[in-house]
C-alpha cells in the first residue's frame, strides 16, 4: 500500500493514503523514515515522523506497515543502549559514524549471537498462555520463554542447546513455532494476572530516601526540581544502587555529555547486590534533547515495554526517566504541529490522562505464569523556573506515590541530595515499615518519628535564632539545633562522588542511631547543669 | 522528483518575513529558495511548511520594499549549507556567512548542512580536560572543560562584554593540542558593541572566526549566525583536530528573534510569549558542544545571555540552565563594588569540573582548595544576613572571621581586573586565602 506525501509541517506530514489505521506504523519518503499515524481526518492521514523531516519533498512515497509501532522483545536487550525507537546506538555508531544521519533500520539485538536454551517442558505437555516453556541463559539471568499465544498449547518438540534469537526454540502440536522473540506494540501495556499493593521496600542506598521517604517495589516516585538541584545525579545514584534485578534508564530529552559520563561510569562499576558488572542488569534508552522530538515522545514507551517484558519473567524491575517534563514537552510540540486546541500552558488537554495511564504501568503483579514481578518508577520532573504549580508536576503528583521535592536553596548550599525534608512525602512509608522493622530493627519507625520531629522543631527554632541570635536560645534548644545540624550534614547529605554514595539500610540505621544516642547523652549531661559546650564535648567522648 | 533549480513567479502573499508561493512542484521541507526581485538584491529564504503545491517560505532578509508581482522565486533543491575551509580562520562574516572584513570569499573545501546532525550519544567522549580562561573565579572554582557548554548569565549593565573579551584574549588549553581557535558569534549587536569586539578581534589578529549579526540586520539571520558558527566549529574540531571555543553573545537577542519569528508564524505562544519548542531549539545549538570518541579536537561553548529583569527564572536563563552544564552568574552587587569579573560564586557552577581537575589535569590540591573556598564563602555569605540583624558585636569570633573571609575572597580571589592569571597562580591565591582564615572555620 503506497501513497504520497501531500503536506509537510515540522515533524508531521500528511497523506491521502487510504486504509491506514490510527497508530499504524508507516515509512515516509525515499529515505524510509519511521512514522506513526496520529490522526485520521476525512480522506487524510496525519503522520508523526520520528526523524528529521528536512529534505523530504512533496510527492515522495508513504507506505503503511499494517502494524503499530512495536519494540522487539528478546534476549540480548540487557546491557544494550538504544534510541527512542529501540535502534542500537553502538551499532549505529560503528555503521554510520559519530553523527546520527540516515535512518536505516538496524536490528535492536545481535541476531547472530547464540544463547543456551534450557527446556522446562516435555513434548506432549500443555502450557497455558504466558506460562513458561523454558529459559535462555542471558548472562546471569534466566530469560524465560513463555507461551506467547493467547491459547493453551501442547508442546510438540523443544530444542536444547545454543540458539540464536531468530531460530525456533520448539513447536506446538498445532504447527506453531516457539520463538525467542516477539514484537510488542509500545503503547499497549503487557498483560498480567493480578495487581497487588506494594509491600516490599525499594532500597535506594540513599539515606534520606530509605529512612525518611522509603520507596516501594512496584511503587512510583517523582523527583521534581529546578536545574542544578541534583535530579540527574540522584536518578543515576538510584539506578546504580537500587536493590532490584533489572534497571531500565531513559535519558529523555536531556544532555548527551551526561549520558557519556553515565556509560563510562556504569562500565566500571559492579552491581552492588550481586557479583556481576552493573551494565549486565541495565538497559539504556537515550533520546537526547537534540535528537528528534517525536522519538523523544516515543522513548518512554519503548523503555517501559522492555521493562514490563522482564517484569513478566518474575523480576523486580526499576524504570527511571530523566526527565518526564521533556516527554511532556515533546507531546506539546507534536500537539501544536497538529494544531490541536491547547490546554494549560499550551499542553494538550490529554496530558494528565496520558501521564497517569503511563504511570499505571508500574506495580506489583502476578504474572501470567504465576510468578511475582514488579515494575517501579522513579521519574524526574523539570518544572520551568522551579515552580511546582505547573501542569506536569501537578499531573505527576496525582498519579504517583512518592514526592521527593528537590530544593533549589538546599542545592545552592550544596546540601545534596537536595531533598526537602518538610515538603516531601512517601505514601509507601507505612506499607514498608513492617519490613524495615523485622529486617533491620524494631526501633526503625520510632527513630524515624524522632528524626522528623527534631527537624521540624529546628525549623521553628531557627526562626527565633534569626531574630535573637543563637545566644538567645536555651541550652536544650541549642543542643537540638546542634543535633539537627549533625543530621543534615552527616546523615541527610550524601555526596555521590565519594565512598559515601551508597549506604546499606544497616549503615543508614547505625548512622541515625549514633546521632540519637549522642543527643540522649548530651541531653542527660545538660540536665545535670553542665554548660552546653562542655556537655557536647563529654557526649562526644562517650559515644 | 526534481533534480535542479526551478523558478516560479507565482508568489501569492507576503506578510512580514512570510511568503506564500502557489503551484510549486515537489517542494522540499527546509529547502533554500532565492527571491529575485525585479530590481534590487536577492534574498534567501527557507521552506517552512508545504500544503500540496502551496509553499510557505520564511525570508532571511528584509522583506520591506518587495513586490510579489515582480519577484521570481528560485527553488534550489538543497538545504542551507555552510562553506568550510581552514581559510575561515582569522576572518569575519555576517550572519549568513558573507565576509564583512573587506577580503574576498575563500574557496570552500567542502559544504555541510548548517543545522548539523545530532551526535550519537554512544559516540561521545566524556569531557575531562580543562581549558584555562585566565580568570580565577572560573578556572579555580568553576573549571571549564573541553566539550562543555558553560553559559554566562549576565544582567543589563554588567560587564559581560569585558569578560568575553578577556576570555577571547586569554583562553588556552594547558596541554598542547592540535591548535586552539575561538569561534565568535555575535547576535543583534549594536554598533557600539560591534566596535568594541572588532577592536578585540583585530588585537588578536588570528586564532578566531567571527560571525556578526548587527542589531539592524534581519532577525532570521540571528537564528542562522550561531548555526554557521557551530558548523564551522564542528569542522575545525572534528575534521581538523582543533580545540574550538565557541562564544555566542547575546542569547537573549537570539531568543527574542525566535519569539518574533514564532509570532509572525502565528504559532501558539508559551511562557512569556516564547514558543513552546524553545527548549528543543536551544538544545539544537547547545548540544553541538562535545568531544567524540576516537577523534582529536573538541567543541566547547560559552553562550552569554542577559537575564531580563535580573530574573534567573525567566525562560531564557531557565531553559539554558536546563540544557547547559552549569552556569557562571554575574552579580550586580559585586559590580557595584567595582569587582571584576563580578561573578557570584554561590549560584555559579561547573557541572563537569570534577573530572577535569586534580592531578594530571590541573593540580593535585585543586579539589580541596575549591571545596574549602566555596564552603567558607557560603558560610560567610549566610552570616552577612545575620550581621545585618544582630550586628557584628553580637557574633562569635569564628563568625566574624568568616565574614572577613567572604570579603577577602571577593576582593582578592574573584577580583582580578584585566590581568590574566594562570592556573598555578589562581590555586596559590586560593590556598593562601584559605590558610589565613582556617582557624575561623
Ligand atoms: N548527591 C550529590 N553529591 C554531590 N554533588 C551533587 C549531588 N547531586 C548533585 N550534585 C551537584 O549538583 C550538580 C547538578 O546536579 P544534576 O543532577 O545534574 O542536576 P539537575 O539534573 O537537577 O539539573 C552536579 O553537577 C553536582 O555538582
Ligand atoms: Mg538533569
Amino acid at each position: 500500500m503506497t501513497g504520497r506525501i501531500l503536506g509537510i509541517s515540522g515533524p508531521t506530514v500528511s497523506t491521502g493514503l487510504k486504509g491506514l489505521k490510527l497508530y499504524e506504523r508507516v515509512y515516509v519518503g525515499h529515505a524510509l523514515l519511521t512514522g506513526e499515524v496520529v490522526r485520521l481526518h476525512e480522506d487524510k492521514a496525519v503522520i508523526q515522523v520520528y526523524e528529521d523531516t528536512r529534505g523530504l519533498a512533496i510527492g515522495e512515497p508513504i507506505q503503511g506497515v499494517g502494524l503499530p509501532l512495536t519494540v522487539r522483545l528478546s534476549a540480548g536487550l540487557l546491557s544494550g543502549m538504544f534510541d527512542g525507537l529501540q535502534r542500537p546506538l553502538e551499532k549505529m555508531r560503528s555503521e554510520m559514524g559519530p553523527y546520527i544521519t540516515t535512518s536505516r533500520e538496524i536490528a535492536a539485538v545481535d541476531t547472530m549471537k547464540k544463547w543456551r536454551f534450557h527446556p522446562l517442558r516435555k513434548p506432549g505437555e500443555e502450557v497455558g498462555p504466558g506460562e513458561d516453556i523454558g529459559y535462555l541463559e542471558e548472562d546471569s539471568f534466566r530469560h524465560y520463554i513463555m507461551n506467547k499465544t493467547s491459547a493453551r498449547q501442547k508442546v510438540s518438540w523443544l530444542a536444547d542447546g545454543d540458539i540464536s534469537v531468530n531460530d525456533p526454540l520448539g513447536g506446538f502440536e498445532n504447527g506453531g513455532e516457539i520463538m525467542g522473540h516477539i514484537n510488542w506494540p509500545v503503547r499497549g501495556a503487557r498483560p498480567y494476572r493480578n495487581k497487588h499493593a506494594p509491600s516490599l521496600p525499594l532500597v535506594t542506598g540513599q539515606r534520606s530516601i530509605d529512612f525518611l521517604f522509603p520507596l516501594a517495589k512496584g511503587g512510583t516516585a517523582i523527583l521534581p526540581g529546578g536545574f542544578g538541584t541534583g535530579k540527574t545525579i540522584l536518578e543515576q545514584a538510584v539506578a546504580k544502587f537500587a536493590d532490584v534485578d533489572i534497571v531500565v534508564y531513559t535519558g529523555c530529552g536531556e544532555r548527551g555529555n551526561e549520558m557519556a559520563e553515565m556509560i563510562d561510569e556504569f562500565l566500571s562499576l559492579k552491581d552492588p547486590w550481586r557479583d556481576r558488572p552493573l551494565t549486565a542488569r541495565t538497559i539504556l534508552v537515550v533520546n537526547t534533547s537534540n535528537m528528534p522530538v517525536a522519538a523523544r515522545e516515543a522513548s518512554i514507551y519503548t523503555a517501559v515495554t522492555m521493562a514490563e517484558y522482564y517484569r513478566d519473567m518474575g523480576y523486580h524491575v526499576l524504570f527511571l526517566a530523566d526527565s518526564l517534563s521533556r516527554w511532556a514537552e515533546a507531546l506539546r510540540e507534536i500537539s501544536s504541529s497538529l494544531e490541536e486546541m491547547p490546554g494549560e500552558e499550551g499542553y494538550p488537554t490529554y496530558l494528565s490522562s496520558r501521564l497517569s495511564s503511563f504511570i499505571e504501568r508500574a506495580g506489583v503483579v502476578e504474572t501470567l505464569s504465576g510468578k511475582v514481578g514488579s515494575l517501579s518508577m522513579v521519574l524526574s520532573v523539570s518544572p520551568p523556573g522551579g515552580d511546582f504549580t505547573e501542569p506536569v508536576t501537578q499531573a505527576c503528583l496525582r498519579a504517583t506515590g512518592s514526592f521527593l521535592m528537590l530544593d533549589t536553596s538546599l542545592a545552592y548550599r550544596r546540601h545534596f541530595p537536595a531533598i526537602n525534608w518538610s515538603q516531601s512525602y512517601s505514601l509507601y512509608a507505612r506499607d514498608v515499615a513492617d519490613h524495615f522493622e523485622t529486617q533491620f530493627s524494631s526501633e526503625w519507625t520510632r527513630l524515624q518519628s524522632w528524626c522528623r520531629e527534631l527537624l521540624q522543631k529546628e525549623e521553628s527554632l531557627r526562626e527565633v535564632a534569626e531574630i535573637l541570635g543563637a545566644e538567645g536560645l536555651q541550652d536544650a534548644d541549642r543542643l537540638l539545633m546542634h543535633v539537627a545540624e549533625m543530621i543534615r550534614a552527616d546523615f541527610l547529605c550524601q555526596n555521590s562522588f565519594t565512598e559515601d554514595a551508597f549506604s546499606t539500610p544497616e549503615q543508614t540505621f547505625e548512622n541515625i542511631r549514633g546521632i540519637r544516642s549522642f543527643h540522649d547523652q548530651a541531653d542527660a549531661i545538660l540536665k545535670r547543669g553542665v554548660a552546653l559546650e562542655e556537655a557536647l564535648r563529654r557526649a562526644r567522648e562517650t559515644v | 522528483m526534481r533534480l535542479s533549480e526551478h523558478i516560479y513567479r507565482t508568489a501569492s502573499s507576503l506578510a512580514g518575513p512570510l511568503l506564500f508561493v502557489r503551484n510549486v512542484f515537489a517542494a522540499k521541507f527546509g529547502e533554500i529558495v532565492r527571491i529575485v526581485p525585479d530590481d534590487g538584491a536577492q534574498i534567501l529564504g527557507e521552506i517552512l511548511r508545504i500544503e500540496g503545491d502551496n509553499v510557505l517560505i520564511e525570508l532571511y532578509g528584509e522583506s520591506r520594499g518587495l513586490d510579489i508581482q515582480g519577484m521570481s522565486v528560485v527553488f534550489t533543491d538543497s538545504l542551507m549549507q555552510v562553506p568550510l575551509s581552514l581559510d575561515l580562520v582569522g576572518r569575519v562574516f555576517n550572519g549568513s556567512g558573507s565576509p564583512i572584513d573587506g577580503m574576498d570569499m575563500f574557496i570552500p573545501e567542502k559544504k555541510m548542512p548548517v543545522t548539523g546532525a545530532p551526535i550519537n550519544p554512544a559516540a561521545r567522549a566524556r569531557p575531562e580536560e580543562p581549558i584555562e580562561t585566565g580568570f580565577s573565579a572560573i578556572d579555580g572554582l568553576n573549571t571549564l572543560v573541553k566539550g562543555q557548554k558553560l553559559p554566562i548569565f549576565s544582567s543589563a549593565g554588567l560587564p559581560a562584554r569585558e569578560l568575553v573579551a578577556g576570555i577571547l584574549r586569554n583562553a588556552r588549553t594547558p596541554v598542547a593540542s592540535g591548535g586552539f581557535v575561538a569561534v565568535f558569534a555575535a547576535l543583534g549587536l549594536t554598533f557600539h558593541e560591534y566596535a568594541f569586539y572588532r577592536k578585540v578581534l583585530d588585537g588578536m589578529k588570528t586564532g578566531f572566526v567571527a560571525f556578526v549579526n548587527m542589531a539592524n540586520e534581519p532577525v532570521m539571520e540571528r537564528l542562522l549566525a550561531p548555526r554557521f558558527a557551530l558548523a564551522t566549529a564542528e569542522f575545525l574540531a572534528f575534521e581538523k583536530g582543533m580545540d574550538v571555543l565557541v562564544i555566542i553573545t547575546d542569547m537573549t537577542n537570539y531568543c527574542d528573534a525566535l519569539r518574533e519569528i514564532s509570532t509572525a508564524r502565528e504559532e501558539l505562544p508559551g511562557r512569556r510569549g516564547y514558543p513552546g519548542y524553545m527548549y528543543s531549539d536551544l538544545a539544537s545549538l547547545y548540544e553541538r558542544a562535545g568531544r567524540i570518541r576516537g577523534l582529536n579536537g573538541s567543541v566547547t561553548m560559552i553562550p552569554v545571555l542577559t537575564m531580563p529583569e535580573d530574573d534567573i527564572t525567566h525562560p531564557i536563563p531557565d531553559l539554558t540552565g536546563y540544557i547547559t552544564e552549569g552556569q557562571i552568574v554575574l552579580s550586580r552587587e559585586m559590580h557595584q563594588h567595582a569587582l571584576f569579573p563580578p561573578m557570584d560564586a554561590l549560584p555559579s557552577l561547573s557541572r563537569l569540573m570534577q573530572k577535569g581537575i586534580g592531578e594530571g589535569r590541573t593540580r593535585k590540591d585543586h579539589r580541596t582548595v575549591a571545596n574549602a573556598l566555596y564552603k567558607y564563602y557560603a558560610r560567610g555569605r549566610d552570616l552577612r544576613r545575620l550581621e545585618a540583624i544582630v550586628g557584628r558585636e553580637g557574633m562569635t569570633k569564628g563568625d566574624t572571621q568568616m565574614l572577613d573571609f567572604a570579603e577577602a575572597f571577593e576582593k582578592e580571589f574573584v577580583h582580578q581586573g584585566d590581568a590574566r592569571r594562570g592556573m598555578e597562580e589562581t590555586l596559590d591565591i586560593g590556598i593562601a586565602l584559605a590558610e589565613r582564615f582556617r582557624t575561623g572555620a
